[in-house]
């Protein structure tokens, strides 16, 4: 018999199964008894599933209890273990769900809706990210990403705002490409600064966010506000062929807007160029080991600036979506953090396009999660949560999911690291 | 048989110390650079078409036009420094800390609290004004511990979660200085939401009412400067402190704990910040309502590198930055130009001075001492410590 082992995930198996006696013993029976509905279709024809809370809470309470338990048998079975653990850890969020909607007077929420907003809100973190992959990945830190999408958001609507008329696309996509060069334009500025100046990389980045923030205001001021033009008619509505007749998620998932369908291509795209084409894998070797690459004769400053580049591009579509997508508007550092939060994301995923993608989706998912909560207003009690909590929700599931995940992520070696062509 | 030392000649002696502090491009590099900034910038404020020397005489005079406008800039200045001197800190230890926006916030939060404690209200001032700076230095101090904690801890990069914080503390703030059902800080007398005012005896002494008003809280922040130069170059742990920032490893082979030096760093950097941030609401505003200090530790982050994180060089620099958007007011009045011009001439002098390859080849300066910021590698990526 071996001794009882107390690790990492002992510790969070005890939590579980403390968190699951608590929902079980005291939150189940304290849930008002009326049935409430979670429903996956807009009103007419609602597709709609009524549950108990109280029944479904104590269900996920004794499955948390379970995990609990079973994390001590890792001896036995690691399988069992990490499956569980995985399971708990999804079931957080019909229970987060669950318990708000019971706490709340509204009788049913969309579930369908909530995860298509979840997507829509990722939508810039994960173009981030994808920015982020490309320039990490050659070996660059970038947290100039938020300066970047924040100028192309603001150089977008600029352009909007001057070309004028509202209700021609032909203004609207100009616009958006003015974004992406602009994008593309600043990530130049960080690649002669970082490669070829051997800059340190963050100081570059603390430029960048910093010039972005002064001249955005600067041309809002002194151009956007001048022109009269502060709204304008965002990118519309696409139904994709085909795909848009699906029952249920065709009309709210398929029928969408450009930038949204364009950041799934986009990391599907990146995932294939980095991992699966011989220029993926140069990129990858500069930012591992730039001198091994190098005498393999790989021209690493000319990869650098070239992944640079890309990644610059690819977050000025996501300074877009901010101002001609989401709306068409643009507010003095409306970016707000999402440069940093797909820095996360970015870390979460552990440089991996897919995982990154994961990451950025989760926090969209609590940001969605958060207004959807705060709109339907939960009482503790007396208490009425209030909505500075819901939008906090992002950032400290952030710090959660960094600091348990970090630990074991791996940057590529050389990431950060100037690189000095040898003699 | 000992010969007389030669009597080295003051100007041999003055040329020695330049020669170790790198010549006088440590000061050249960085006036250079804010003139190719303002041309740079220059260039900006023609295209849309204004004239730039009319906004820089302008903005010169708004900044040191008048004996007022001194005092204002240097109570402009007065938060700047004890935020920048956070952000160097931590990076003598290696960590780079965004988070000196939500500290100060949170210092400031602290301290308007603990200064309307009822059973402080009869206090003298030597007594109250120490406690409420100390309220201050312990909430930014724990403030900053959190992503010291998490960084010792598990990896976690202080990068992303100082941020978090801030967007954190940021939040938090708001709903505790405007919530009326509970009411947590919010003054209900007031008709915009702010904390209520400390009692007079708590507010440090002004010395001039200018707007902002100069008051004892920038010679304060003189002898922070002077207190962090002496415990970085004098202390055994300031010695701690630069071995971690150097190099970890070898910190750690010399038998020094690594990660409790980060996490007591991380939490003396907060404390700082959240000294500027009582500062300034036992100095200027008396109490605090939301939004106030915004990007006050954003700022720093730009002063602390344009300072290359030397504590005396943070004064000038501080001043530089704060007097820059104290005068952009006049700025504005006189040029008709956005106050963001200047954000503009900051960004630019900053880059300047990074990448400062490109004044030295316009200006044909050679290389010659420690060189720039280029030289200073601040981070190297995200490598978590083990």
């Amino acid at each position: 018999m071996s001794p009882l082992r107390v690790g990492r995930r002992q510790t969070i198996g005890v939590l579980f199964g403390l968190l699951g006696l608590f929902l079980v013993a005291y939150v189940a029976g304290n849930l008002a008894e009326v049935d409430k509905g979670l429903t996956f279709e807009p009103p007419p024809d609602a597709l709609k599933i009524v549950f108990s809370p109280t029944t479904l809470v104590t269900a996920i309470g004794l499955i948390f209890v379970l995990t609990g338990v079973a994390s001590f048998f890792e001896r036995r079975s690691e399988r069992l273990v990490t499956g569980s653990l995985l399971l708990s850890t999804i079931l957080f969020i019909p229970l987060v769900i669950v318990v708000a909607l019971a706490l709340s007077d509204a009788p049913d929420t969309n579930v369908t809706q909530l995860l298509v907003e979840s997507l829509r809100l990722g939508t810039p973190i994960a173009l981030g990210a994808m920015a982020g992959l490309w320039c990490e990945r050659a070996g660059v830190v970038n947290i100039g990403i938020e300066g970047m999408m924040l100028a192309s958001a603001g150089m977008g609507f600029m352009t909007y705002a001057l070309v004028g008329d509202a209700h021609d696309p032909g203004a609207l996509w100009l616009s958006v490409a003015v974004a992406v060069v602009t994008g593309g334009g600043i990530a130049l500025l960080h690649a002669l600064l970082s490669v070829s100046f051997r800059v340190d990389q963050i100081i570059s980045g603390v430029v960048i966010n910093l010039l972005a923030l002064g001249l955005t205001g600067f041309l809002r001021s002194e151009v956007i506000v001048p022109s009269g033009i502060s709204t304008g008619v965002p990118t519309g509505t696409v139904p994709l062929p085909g795909l848009s007749k699906i029952p249920i998620l065709g009309p709210q998932l398929f029928t969408n807007r450009p930038i949204f369908f364009a950041m799934f291509v986009i990391v599907g795209v990146t995932a294939f160029v980095l991992f699966r084409t011989p220029f993926g894998l140069r990129v990858r070797s500069v930012g591992e080991n730039p001198h091994a690459a190098e005498t393999l004769g790989i021209d690493v400053i000319r990869i650098r600036y070239t992944a640079v580049v890309i990644g610059g591009l690819i977050a000025g579509l996501g300074g877009a979506w901010f101002s001609l997508e989401s709306q068409a508007g643009f507010e003095d550092s409306m970016t707000n953090g999402a440069g940093f939060i797909a820095l996360a994301a970015l870390i979460f995923g552990k440089w991996r396009p897919s995982t990154a993608f994961a990451g950025a989706m989760l926090f969209g998912f609590t940001r969605a999660l958060g207004s959807r909560l705060q709109f339907l207003g939960v009482t503790v009690g007396d208490f009425s949560i209030p909505s500075e909590f819901w939008q906090s929700l992002p950032f400290v599931v952030t710090i959660i999911v960094v600091a348990g995940a970090v630990g074991r992520a791996v940057a590529p070696a050389s990431d950060g690291v100037p690189f000095e062509r040898s003699r | 048989m000992a010969e007389p030392r030669p009597r080295a000649s003051t100007s041999d002696r003055l040329r020695a110390v330049l020669h170790e502090a790198g010549g006088l491009q440590p000061v050249l590099v960085p006036i250079y650079a804010i003139i190719v900034a303002l041309v740079v910038a220059g260039v900006v404020i023609l295209a849309i078409g204004k004239n730039p020397l009319d906004a820089y005489w302008a903005l010169l005079r708004g900044m040191f036009g008048s004996p007022d406008r001194i005092a204002a800039s240097l109570g402009r200045s007065t938060p700047f420094i004890g935020a920048a001197l956070s952000v160097a800190f931590a990076f003598k230890a290696g960590l780079f800390n965004i988070g000196a926006e939500g500290q100060l916030l949170v210092g400031a939060t602290v301290a308007a609290w603990v200064g309307t404690f009822s059973w402080l209200a009869g206090l003298p001032g030597p007594l109250l004004i120490p406690i409420i700076l100390l309220a201050g230095v312990i909430g930014g101090g724990l403030w900053g511990g959190i992503p010291g904690f998490l960084k010792a801890r598990t990896g976690a990069h202080e990068v992303i979660v100082t941020i978090m914080l801030n967007n954190i503390a940021v939040l938090f703030v708001r709903w505790m200085v405007g919530s009326r059902d509970p009411v947590i800080l919010r003054d209900m007398s007031a008709s915009v939401p702010h904390t209520a005012p400390l009692p007079a005896a708590g507010r440090l002494p002004t010395l001039v009412s200018s707007e902002p008003p100069l008051h004892l809280g920038f010679f304060v922040m003189l002898g922070l400067c002077a207190l962090v130069w002496f415990i970085l170059k004098r202390t055994t742990f300031g010695f701690e402190v630069r071995s971690v920032g150097t190099n970890p490893n070898a910190a750690k082979y010399a038998g020094m704990a690594v990660n409790r030096t980060m996490i007591a760093v991380m939490a003396i950097a907060g404390a700082f910040a959240g000294l500027a941030g009582a500062g300034e609401i036992s100095g200027t505003t008396g109490f605090l309502s939301p939004g106030v200090f915004a990007s006050i530790g954003f700022d720093a982050i730009a002063i602390a590198l344009l300072a290359r994180a030397n504590p005396y060089a943070i004064i000038l620099t501080s001043i530089l930055w704060g007097s820059m958007l104290s005068g952009a007011g006049l700025m504005q009045q006189e040029a008709g130009l956005s106050i963001d011009a200047v954000r503009i001439v900051q960004a630019l002098v900053l880059l300047f001075v990074a990448a400062d390859v490109i004044v030295r080849w316009i200006f044909r300066m050679r290389r010659d001492g420690a060189g720039g910021l280029a030289s200073t590698q601040m981070s190297t990526g995200w490598g978590s410590t083990t």
